[in-house]
């Protein structure tokens, strides 16, 4: 498009957009768990075209003098040449960093996995959660995708039984017991993209992120409570906007976890 | 949107330590500035390593982004150079209210003024405003808000742990009111600068 702005104006002011869908409607969600065999835990999320994958190992590790009951989760967002062409070979960019620390914010302010569980023997012997969330398709609303994988990569994950040899000192696995974690809550992110200062609309694609005068990103639990609020400049909202914001990302939070349970109740099915 | 101009304002903010008293009816902290301290700029600016502080570099980033006319300079950059002397709570907060007077010191066409506030919700679901280092590690959450000056409106938003909407809201007016002071104290610094010379 020769001006694109002018040409999604004409769409907003229709209260809809050129892919057909309103300005308060999510793309189509599609998650697909478990695919990944070598991993302990996997999950596959689709939303419109942007692609997420999630991959959780878990390893020993020693943990730290200052919390010696308390494992590690690790996440790391990896943002590859092969999902944009944004993005160049070499370090992470800043998109992925900024990705990365929002992902473990969200991990450590939402409590979706006490600590305490993935310790084994305190000071000695705990588990170490690596979550490699990998985009393999960007067109935007990458936080909301990043969540929804992780947070079902985490369901899908089984410990198997560990135990410490009182002889030896050393740590005996029992692949043949496994469990999975304890899972506290569910935080699902509803992000939003603010036109010409005044306009939100809901789950933007790569053009319309491109085209926002801001972003807004809200990850929002069962409970009704708020994980992150996460609001990096842009243009300005009012305390009602922000209300409308709330009410959304609620109802989204619905919809994903009915997903998931769907979804984990099939697989539990076969 | 990488804009450098040769940076000839250097701003330093400091927020009390705790030991200092808060005005009555205003519980923010005793906030001093100098400005033009640095006659010559530091040189490049080093980037800070570390995923967090790219975090919060966006952060300052894309706020200042929104306030500053951008299209007035094409084809310039500029750069804001955040070195943190001591850092006694409300670390974040502190680095956006340099940052603005620093824009505004150099002269950079801006829409509006910013601010920065922090807010810590204790255990019982107390609001604290502009938390010292200790209260925000006990705080259940923490909320940094910046705001602009035109009409308090919520140019940037970072937050610490779980909090209710209700909760948020009630945070959001205590910030707008608090960025009353601010605003009023960038009035009677820049007054003072100007008067004088």
């Amino acid at each position: 498009t020769v001006e694109p702005l002018e040409y999604y104006r004409r769409f907003l002011k229709e209260n809809c957009r050129p892919d057909g869908r309103e300005l308060g409607e999510f793309r189509t969600t599609t998650v697909n768990i478990g695919s990944i065999s070598t991993a302990d835990g996997s999950a596959l999320v689709k939303l419109g075209n942007t692609t997420v994958i999630c991959g959780v190992k878990a390893e020993f590790a020693t943990p730290s003098t200052d919390a010696p009951a308390k494992g590690y989760i690790v996440p790391n967002v990896d943002l590859p040449p092969l999902c944009s062409s944004r993005f160049r070979t070499g370090p992470p960019g800043e998109e992925a960093q900024v990705t990365s620390q929002f992902i473990a914010d969200v991990i450590e302010n939402s409590q979706i996995i006490k600590k305490e569980d993935l310790c084994i023997s305190p000071g000695k012997l705990a588990w170490v959660l690596y979550c490699d969330l990998i985009c393999l398709d960007y067109d935007g609303n990458i936080l909301d995708a990043c969540t929804f994988a992780l947070l079902a990569a985490l369901k899908n994950v089984q410990l198997p039984e560990v135990t410490i040899n009182e002889e030896t000192a050393l740590a005996e696995v029992n692949l043949k017991k496994k469990s999975y974690l304890n899972i506290r809550t569910n935080p699902v992110a509803t992000s939003f993209a603010v036109f010409d200062d005044t306009l939100l609309i809901v789950d933007p694609t790569g053009e319309e992120e491109h085209l926002a005068t801001g972003t807004l990103t809200v990850v929002m639990n069962e409970h009704g409570k708020l994980c992150c609020l996460h609001k990096p400049g842009g243009s300005g909202l009012t305390g009602a906007k922000l209300q409308d914001c709330m009410s959304r990302a609620v109802t989204r939070q619905k919809e994903v976890k009915k997903l998931m349970d769907e979804v984990i109740k099939s697989m539990n099915q076969k | 949107m990488e804009v450098v101009m040769r940076a000839d304002a250097k701003v330093r903010v400091e927020s009390g330590t705790e030991s200092s008293p808060r005005g009555p009816g205003c519980s923010l902290r005793h906030f001093a500035c100098e400005q033009n301290l640095l006659s010559r700029p530091d040189g490049s600016a080093s980037f800070l390593q570390g995923v967090a502080e790219k975090s919060q570099e966006r952060l300052i980033r894309n706020t200042c982004e929104a306030v500053v006319l951008g299209a007035l300079h094409p084809r310039t950059s500029i750069t804001v150079v955040l070195q943190v002397v001591s850092d006694a709570g409300s670390l974040l907060a502190c680095c956006l209210n340099a940052a603005c007077m620093a824009l505004v010191d150099a002269g950079v066409p801006m829409r509006a003024l910013f601010c920065g506030v922090t807010c810590a919700l204790d255990s019982d679901g107390n609001l604290l405003l502009d938390p010292t280092a200790k209260q925000e590690k006990k705080a259940r959450a923490v909320l940094t808000f910046a705001l602009d000056s035109v009409e308090q409106k919520l140019l940037m938003s970072t937050t610490k742990g779980l909090y209710s909407d209700a909760e948020l809201q009630q945070c959001l007016a205590a910030a707008q009111a608090a960025s009353q002071h601010i605003f009023r104290f960038y009035r009677e610094s820049l007054q003072r600068r100007y008067s004088k010379s």
